[in-house]
């Protein structure tokens, strides 16, 4: 009798605690919700202004002064031009000092100064980072209000992303392979090129993919250092008919990137305009869309090789 | 003070075996911790030694100044000497660039750690890092390596496949190639079975039986029957010290030290 009784106690309990567990799965899936929905009518609301103007046009015309024939011609091709830029100077560095702190850095003082330094440039707002250029870039080095210097700015802003991210990737490689590396003679060097690089790929691939994915939706230190919004002409191109066959001339010219070229629209009193700046939002998202698929996609092609 | 056993008549009669390498009076720090005190030990050439104890003795700290893995971590400092015969060099002088040694002394792990590349990749590996590049002495290399570790049959037909898709033993038995494509003149191995089921178990130390006639073996166990099976001496270490070290019969039959034998016959341990 007093056992039955117990039991209905214990019964209660377990009941009691359940509920907490059925209101904490209600808050999260409530927190998750708000995140997602706001993301998705923000995303509606931009496809259904911006779906429209969307056409073949609208990619290759030029901004005008007529919102129906303007288009994202430069915006387009000075954003692929800046992302090029900064992926080709901040993955050699990131990645070189990425191994540099996990590999070589004796452990020190100075080693950890350096650590929390990198650590925390990564919280550093953006526009700090567009006055540090306008300075060190635009006037210093002379380099002008050109793509290479805004190239360069988005690399110093993800410079530390890159570098967590390849620490992370070669810290997660068990010690155990690089012992076996150690055991047969290799020296450092040969150990960081043949195993630790190569299966700590996946890992710095998705962080240099979700460093441009940043970058490539920066406005602000790209406005400080001066990027047009109005652009109505192409960089030259970097391929020529005649020898050398290539031309390093668009590094210097003036540029506009999308999110500038969005803000300029956004800012205009007529009502045609914000739709034109859906549309290159909507251009905007799927491009970064784009880059995280393709850095799930990889990582999951690498990882198959790699288990333990 | 124990006298361990180093040059004994009767074993060296039983034996005739040369001295590959003298352990002399080494220490070993890990920081202020004096983790190997005043070992004095030697390795027989083209003999099994095993060194056994309670875990935490030191064993595989002792297995580990041989190929200067702990040169690998900051911190770390010997004291003493390993001499390494017939060249008679002091290996853990820091005159020796520690890569040479371990090019001289290959190891084999306590859990199988094949690399995530083709069973190829990983045999040649070794002989990459030596400057080996010509293809055809690679492919010899590598074949004679897997026949030595007992795995050829059984890769021959996909060496280019991915050393994970292997057993656990069969891992064990790549790794065991890795170590050998090199000719090394010692091979330690560390608690090589300790991650294996019984019939892999059983077929590594098969193969460490033949491979005795090939190289001189170090072997780390931490279970008995397995050093008195595969073993010629054992030395049997207790908190960073060699108790005793003489052949692995009269260890296991007739021990002279009270310690060892309270271990051999499972009183403690």
């Amino acid at each position: 009798m007093s056992d039955e009784k117990k039991l209905e106690e214990l019964r209660l309990v377990i009941a009691r605690h359940k509920f907490w567990d059925l209101i904490f799965l209600i808050s999260g899936m409530l927190a998750l919700m708000i995140a997602i929905l706001t993301f998705i009518a923000l995303f509606t609301q931009m496809l259904i202004d911006g779906a429209p103007r969307l056409s073949w046009d609208f990619f290759t015309s030029f901004p005008s002064r007529r919102p129906e024939s303007a288009g994202i011609l430069s915006a387009w091709v000075g954003t692929t031009l800046v992302m090029l830029v900064t992926a080709i100077s901040a993955i050699p560095l990131g990645i070189a000092a990425g191994i540099y702190l996990e590999e070589y850095a004796p452990k020190n003082l100075f080693t950890e100064l350096i650590e929390i330094n990198v650590a925390n440039l990564a919280g550093v707002p953006s526009i700090i980072y567009g006055l540090l250029a306008l300075g060190l870039f635009v006037y210093q080095l002379g380099l002008g209000q050109s793509i290479l210097a805004a190239g360069l700015t988005l690399a110093l802003l993800i410079l530390p992303i890159v570098i967590v991210a390849t620490r992370e990737a070669i810290r997660s490689i068990p010690i155990a392979i690089r012992e076996g590396s150690y055991a047969l003679g290799a020296t450092k060097w040969e150990t960081v090129a043949d195993h630790l690089l190569p299966y700590s790929a996946p890992g710095i691939l998705t962080g240099i993919i979700i460093g441009l994915a940043r970058a490539i939706g920066e406005t602000a230190p790209i406005i400080t250092i001066g990027a047009l919004t109005f652009i109505a002409f192409l960089p030259p191109s970097p391929i020529k008919s005649e020898f050398p066959f290539v031309s390093f001339e668009w590094l210097t010219a003036p540029f506009t990137v999308m999110p500038i070229q969005m803000f300029n629209w956004v800012s205009r009193p007529e009502e045609e305009f914000q739709f034109n700046a859906a549309a290159a939002g909507l251009v905007l998202v799927v491009m970064t869309l784009a880059m995280n698929a393709l850095a799930i996609y990889l990582r999951y092609r690498m990882r198959k090789k790699i288990k333990w | 003070m124990v006298k361990n056993n180093l040059v004994e008549p009767e074993a060296n009669s039983l034996f005739p075996t040369q001295y590959k390498s003298i352990v002399k009076n080494l220490n070993f720090y890990y920081g202020d911790f004096n983790a190997l005190r005043n070992i004095d030990m030697v390795l027989h050439e083209k003999q099994v030694t095993a060194l056994i104890g309670p875990s935490g003795c030191g064993k595989s700290t002792f297995l580990r100044c041989f190929n200067r893995m702990h040169d690998l971590y900051p911190g770390n400092r010997y004291e003493g000497e390993i001499i390494l015969y017939p060249d008679n060099e002091n290996i853990l002088s820091s005159h020796v660039d520690p890569i040479e040694v371990r090019m001289r002394i290959s190891m084999v792990f306590q859990k199988p750690n094949p690399f995530p590349k083709s069973i190829y990749e990983n045999v040649a590996y070794g002989l990459k890092v030596r400057g080996i590049k010509q293809r055809a002495m690679l492919d010899e290399k590598v074949e004679d390596a897997l026949r030595n570790a007992a795995l050829w049959d059984e890769v021959k037909d996909r060496l280019n496949d991915l050393a994970f898709n292997l057993s656990g033993g069969q891992q064990q038995r790549l790794c065991i190639a890795r170590a050998l494509a090199t000719d090394p003149e010692i091979l330690l191995f560390d608690e090589p079975t300790s991650a294996l089921d019984p019939i892999a178990t059983a077929s590594i130390e098969e193969l460490i039986a033949d491979l005795k006639n090939k190289v001189t073996i170090l072997i780390v166990t931490h279970n008995m029957q397995q050093a008195a099976r595969v073993s010629d001496y054992t030395a049997y270490m207790y908190l960073g010290q060699l108790i005793e070290f003489d052949t692995t019969d009269t260890i296991f039959i007739k021990p002279k030290n009270k310690q060892t034998e309270d271990y051999i016959t499972g009183r403690f341990g």
